[in-house]
């Protein structure tokens, strides 16, 4: 018997129990679509955090309070950033290689344009500075100046989205708006970025620091202080720079364990590429669960769908089919099923991977699909032949009598 | 009627279970049935009467004894050969018809011949040919469920036959059927004896053992009796 014969034998098999294969095939697909998609969301994150860390610029120091402060070190008023502190950095001798300092304080406010309002994600209050700093060049209208700073205008640089929402077609830039009760005027649109990261980049507003702090957040300590080095390669040396100027402002007297954090744009990379790194394998464990999970329903269903087929095979045996062809038959089956479940899960999660899913856009990792497919096919394999197997040896006699 | 006889069986046994839960189920038949002989095998449960069926099918192996199917010693046969010689020279037909479910009639007849690796238009030619020979050349697309009792014993003969065999196996036939489908069914046996086949048929029914040729009685694994009838293809 060839063996086209035998894969018709086993598509007409298949056809014969719509349903049955139908949900065997939805079980596969599902397993191995949630191993590609979660695995891909997975790796989307990672891109997306790294996408965003590029887009801050690689000249780019950040210094924040430390988290949370250590157990011996409650955050004092006397470890914190101060805009003095920021003055202190921008020293021409000791600290050569940094080019300019934005100290920077954010908040999350709404602001109200003719009855329309739009919480924004962060409004920053800095320096000119910022602006080239954090790569985020304006597009429309113009940056505030040095002297808006210090005479702490009420002006406002606005992203794209916030623009959209409060100004819709109208040009925001002229218009007034209300920030936390105090008018601002809007005087530029900052130039759209590519919405790669949890949060939308475009969503923000940058404002005066000094306008920002009589309205908005008041005197405290800065948020963080952005420092950018004269060229890439001086970014260690500046790093170096701005520590030993920290050190000495703040008294630390333990340089290992300092009140602050201080880290350029490829240290910060490497901390959230882990922190990405690990929910990949979070999100690749939870899939690797539903395809076991999977893999024991296409076990389940093999099973009983061979032992229901008992009686069949007995049918088959006693016509002269030989064990051989029985078998070849069952693997067939098998093997179909999980082929075009898998292949079909493989299709759903590359178009699921269109939609980016909880603000992630996925990246499918060629590899988990190669893996899905494979542990699938070879689950739908091992647990469809076996029980073939066993039931191919029967006597025909007992396969016959079996109920 | 000469020549080498199509079934030869001596001593035959068989035994189910072993040590003192061993059932004898067979105690040393002794038998042979000539090409074209209509031979009806009666007995109560438990007389052997399956048992015998099963092994001279080729479904089952004696314990012990010697079977010559066409001259060929089949209980020494490997499971490869066996499924050769269950294809070829036997054709079986069941009590519960045992046709695949979901299958239409034609593709159930046609599944010995595959098996057998007969081409897929001879396959087609030969299985119309024997579903008509049985009379259900219109109900070749229909499944098992869509035909009745008789219809589908009609059609588990058809597939019996297509293969062309030395040996027609049924194992009471007859015995899921009104009395209407059985006529049709014995009416088939009839004509497929009258035309040289050699039938061997398990019953119940004496007459149904009426219309064959000889009559085998068994009782606790030995033949009890063995006698021609006169009432053959009446």
């Amino acid at each position: 018997m060839s063996f086209g014969e035998i894969m018709r034998f086993a598509v007409r098999g298949l056809a014969a129990n719509k349903l049955r294969s139908a949900l065997t095939m939805l079980g596969i697909l599902i397993g191995v679509a949630s191993v590609i998609l979660l695995i891909a969301v997975g790796n989307g994150a990672g891109k997306s955090v790294q996408d965003s860390i590029e887009a801050l610029g690689a000249n780019t120091i950040t210094i924040g309070t430390a988290g949370g402060g250590g157990a011996g070190q409650p955050s004092s008023s006397s470890n914190a950033l101060t805009v003095d502190l920021a003055d202190a950095l921008r020293d021409r001798s000791l600290a050569p290689h940094v080019a300019s300092v934005s100290p920077v304080v954010t908040t999350a406010t709404t602001l109200v344009f003719e009855g329309t309002d739009h919480a924004v994600n962060q409004l920053a209050g800095t320096t000119p500075s910022y602006f080239a700093a954090s790569n985020s060049p304006v597009g429309r209208g113009a940056a505030f100046t040095d002297e808006d700073v210090t005479q702490g205008r009420r002006v406002l640089v606005i992203g794209q989205t916030v623009a959209d929402e409060l100004f819709g077609t109208v040009d925001p830039v002229g218009k007034q708006v209300t920030a936390g009760g105090a008018l601002y005027t809007v005087v530029g649109v900052l130039a759209a970025k590519s919405e790669a990261g949890f949060n939308d980049p475009n969503d923000v507003a940058v404002a005066p620091v000094t306008a920002v702090r009589q309205t908005l957040t008041g005197y405290g300590s800065l948020t963080s202080i952005l420092i950018e080095a004269a060229s890439a390669d001086q970014v260690s040396d500046a790093q170096d720079e701005a520590t030993a100027i920290l050190n000495e402002r703040l008294k630390v007297t333990d340089p290992s364990n300092p009140p602050y954090r201080i880290q350029n744009a490829s240290q910060l990379l490497a901390t959230r590429t882990q922190t990405a790194d690990t929910f990949t394998v979070l999100l690749g464990a939870v899939a690797g669960i539903s395809l076991v999970v999977g893999g024991i329903g296409i076990t389940n269903i093999m099973l009983v769908t061979v032992t229901e087929r008992t009686r069949e095979i007995g049918i088959r045996k006693a016509l002269g089919a030989p064990r051989r062809v029985i078998l070849t038959q069952f693997l067939a089956e098998a093997t179909m099923l999980s082929l075009v479940g898998g292949g079909l899960g493989v299709a759903a999660a590359l178009i699921g991977s269109r939609f980016s899913i909880v603000g992630v856009r996925p990246v499918v990792v060629p590899g988990s699909v190669l893996l899905a497919l494979a542990v699938s096919v070879a689950i739908g394999l091992f647990f469809g032949s076996f029980p073939a197997s066993r039931a191919a040896k029967l006597r025909p006699i007992d396969a016959l009598r079996y109920e | 009627m000469s020549g080498r006889p199509v079934l030869d069986v001596r001593r035959l046994t068989k035994v189910y279970g072993a040590g003192e839960a061993a059932v004898h189920a067979l105690r040393g038949v002794s038998l042979t049935v000539q090409r074209g002989e209509y031979v009806a095998i009666m007995g109560s449960s438990g007389s052997g009467k399956s048992t015998l069926m099963n092994i001279l099918g080729c479904l089952d192996v004696p314990t012990g004894g010697r079977y010559l199917l066409d001259g060929v010693d089949v209980s020494r046969l490997a499971d490869r050969q066996l499924a050769l010689v269950r294809n070829r020279r036997i054709g079986f037909v069941f009590q519960s018809f045992n046709l695949i479910p979901r299958t239409t009639a034609l593709a159930n007849v046609e599944l010995p011949l595959a098996y057998a690796g007969v081409k897929a238009a001879e396959r087609r030619r030969r299985a119309v040919a024997a579903l008509s020979a049985v009379g259900l050349e219109g109900r070749a697309r229909h499944e098992p469920n869509q035909l009745s009792g008789g219809q589908q014993q009609r059609v588990a003969l058809a597939r019996a036959l297509v293969t062309e065999p030395a040996l027609l196996l049924a194992d009471e036939p007859t015995g899921n059927l009104d009395s209407r489908s059985t006529e049709d069914v014995l009416g088939v046996f009839a004509e497929l004896n009258a035309a040289g086949r050699t039938i061997v048929m398990i019953t119940h029914e004496p007459d149904v053992a009426d219309r064959a040729g000889r009559l085998i009685r068994l009782f606790d694994g030995e033949i009890a009796e063995d006698s021609a009838r006169a009432g053959a293809a009446a």
